[in-house]
């Protein structure tokens, strides 16, 4: 699960991290009054999307005055912002971040993910702060130093020192940078975490620790004893019928193409659009309806398949294990029942039971086409949706 | 003697009176697999499916000598039962469940850096099928008639994806040693290394298909393990050709994040390790037999 910026920089604030003075705004007067609470005589009214790269993308705007703050706010609200992350279709701005303008010095990123291959926390950091990871990685990989954390015993100060030192930090700043280092280790560590960044860490003018923009992600299985973090989700920054898909329990992603799939199991679905795609085909979604793929499953998939305008041929695929193909073809008749659909439909079913669970489909009054494997199956998809 | 489970292989069930505990030993036992009891915290001493039920898996291991475990208990209690397995001696201990946290699954590898190499369990899973071999026994939750005994190891990240092989090789002919799922999470309890190289070392295996999907550096890890190792053939199949990059595709741990993690690029590097590709996942079975037949 992503946060926006500001709920971020909230909990970091909590573990230590310096960040500027600001606050939350919903309506341009609402953002003009945050700036004169702030003071000063500069600010910052940046967009709270679930996206990076927003600044190239005219959602961060520099301000010189509390009318200015409320005229980018006008401007931003209710618009959607379209980054180099969200996709053509973009993402919808309602939520205004007014933050004091920082007289930056010095830029460094900062960022903590899981490392698969050591199974440890490994914090990344490099003085090409601004850079996204991926672009620094690509151009400076030198400036990059890593750190691996052993869980157990948690992150030294001495690891941390060991990075501010590498990244060039003044001796006076060197404590003020670890404790900012160790407070983000804390922050993933005891929120179920997933991923922190803070790009850019800055060196400000007054000779401050910042954390500029901070941005943090949470791992969706410890949601349950995380209530804190559960309440900062923000559906409207989430693909409609992805939000729909997750309420009921399915694994869905939104994708381009027009073949939709229903599917049970992950690695089946994967492959499955793999096959599409060699067909000559572009999948619209992945969809795991779980390696059960219960008959309630299957209705909630074909309502959702069927909310999605740019479907036009539904491929079922389902390889039931435990759960009988006579149960998961009855699950299909059932859906089919409630939920018209007026796309061509290709089903391949296999395993146990698949000849009784063929028999069902056959006997119903479904108008389907019967695959008996995967490639026949998106060979058939692809060649229904050609006529 | 099958890798990791044998036909005598004493097993109990961690959740064993709850729905899924319960359908699930009935299934295994309908397999003949070696069930000898269970484990509730709370229910001990009572019977049920005609078998003992322990409050402990402590009391459990040492009034039945089990030596493997299939854990049916929810994500939240999941870590604190595989560690109670390890430390009561389990040898082989399968986690069906799915939605471990991440961080827990982190917590469960450390604590079992205590025991040494010889007395380690090894987990298999989170969010798996489980270990069917077949003819003999099955710890997991897979359809076990559609697995033929045989002489090819299989190792599957996916569950279903996994039955679509078996079901390829059955429908070739083509019979099954052990088929080992080692599920969908970014930290699991066994890598593809970590199977691949008992494989190497069963005398009832003769090559190994290897099912893999995008996210993760497993893959090319048991790649290069094999290209050093190995001397029976890996065939593999990498799921997600068409995934977009950044977006977690129904298993937590299918994302790409790093170089190496897509599955072109798992496949390129497969092949430098002389691992034959299953160019898509319909022909899974066919490589394979190609493969054989070359033996």
């Amino acid at each position: 699960m992503d946060i926006h910026e500001y709920q971020a920089k909230k909990l970091l604030a909590d573990f230590g991290v310096i960040i500027p003075r600001g606050g939350i705004a919903y309506s341009p007067e609402n953002a003009e009054n945050k700036a004169r609470e702030i003071g000063g005589s500069k600010w910052v009214v940046k967009a709270q999307i679930h996206s990076g790269a927003r600044g190239k993308a005219g959602g961060i705007i520099l301000c010189n005055s509390p009318l200015e703050v409320a005229q980018a706010t006008d401007k931003l609200l209710g618009k959607k912002l379209v980054t180099n992350q969200t996709g053509p279709q973009g993402k919808i701005v309602n939520r205004i971040y007014v933050e004091e303008a920082t007289d930056i010095k010095k830029e460094f990123y900062l960022g903590l993910v899981f490392d698969r291959s050591s199974e440890s926390i490994m914090v990344v950091a490099s003085t090409e702060g601004g850079m996204s990871v991926e672009e620094i990685s690509k151009e400076k990989p030198e400036s990059i130093i890593r750190s691996k954390i052993e869980v157990a015993v948690g992150m030294q100060k001495f690891q941390a020192r060991e990075i501010a030192f590498g990244l060039g930090v003044a001796p006076e700043l060197i404590n003020r940078t670890a404790d900012t280092i160790i407070g983000c280790y804390r922050a993933f560590s005891e929120l179920d975490a997933t991923m922190v960044e803070i790009n850019p860490l800055v060196v400000s003018g007054q000779g401050q620790i910042l954390a500029l923009d901070c941005k943090m992600s949470f791992d969706n299985n410890a949601l349950f004893r995380r209530n804190q973090i559960s309440e900062l989700r923000d559906k409207t920054q989430e693909n409609p019928s992805e939000v729909y898909a997750s309420d009921r329990g399915l694994n869905y992603v939104s994708l381009d193409g027009n073949i939709g799939n229903i599917i049970n199991g992950a690695g089946l679905a994967m492959a499955s659009m793999d096959m599409i795609k060699l067909a000559g085909g572009e999948p619209a979604n992945f969809l795991d309806v779980g390696g059960g793929a219960t008959p309630e499953k299957i209705v909630k998939a074909f309502k959702l398949i069927s909310m999605d305008d740019k479907v036009k041929v539904i491929l079922v695929n389902i390889f039931a294990g435990i759960n009988r193909c006579d149960w998961v073809a009855e699950g299909i008749v059932q859906a089919l029942d409630k939920i018209e659909i007026n796309v061509p439909l290709v089903i391949r079913l296999a395993g146990t039971n698949v000849d009784k669970g063929e028999k069902i489909l056959r006997e119903s009054k479904i108008k389907y086409i019967e695959a008996n494997s995967l490639e026949d199956a998106a060979n058939k998809a692809v060649k229904v949706l050609k006529k | 003697m099958a890798v990791i489970i044998e036909k005598k292989t004493r097993i109990i069930i961690q959740g064993f009176t709850g729905k899924m505990g319960t359908f699930h030993a009935e299934e295994m036992i309908k397999y003949g697999s070696n069930v000898v009891g269970g484990v509730t915290p709370g229910k001990g001493g009572a019977k049920h499916l005609n078998l003992p039920v322990f409050n402990t898996v402590k009391e459990a291991v040492d009034s039945t000598s089990a030596t493997a475990s299939i854990l049916f208990v929810p994500p939240a209690f999941a870590a604190d039962s595989a560690m109670e397995a390890a430390d009561a001696g389990i040898r082989t201990c399968v986690a069906i469940v799915d939605g471990i946290p991440s961080h827990d699954m982190i917590k469960i590898k450390r604590y079992m850096r205590r025991y040494s190499k010889s007395e380690k369990m090894s987990l298999v899973g989170p969010n798996c099928a489980g270990i069917i071999s077949p003819g003999k026994s099955m710890l997991g939750i897979m359809p076990g008639h559609i697995y033929k005994e045989g002489r090819v190891g299989i190792i599957s990240r996916s569950g279903t994806l996994g039955y679509e092989a078996a079901q390829q090789l059955k429908d070739l002919n083509i019979g099954i040693s052990t088929s080992v799922g080692i599920g969908g999470d970014p930290i699991n309890g066994s890598s593809f290394k970590d199977i691949i190289g008992k494989f190497e070392e069963d005398n009832e295996t003769d090559a190994i298909l290897m099912i893999g999907e995008i996210g993760g550096p497993q893959e090319v890890a048991a790649g290069e393990f094999a290209k050093k190792n190995m001397k029976k053939p890996v065939i593999a199949y990498i799921a997600g050709l068409t995934a977009p990059k950044g977006r977690v595709m129904g298993h937590a741990g299918a994302i790409v994040s790093a170089y190496g993690e897509s599955a072109i690029e798992k496949v390129e590097i497969l092949k430098e390790c002389g691992v034959t590709i299953s160019k898509n996942p319909s022909v899974m079975g066919d490589t394979v037999k190609k493969v054989l037949d070359k033996i």
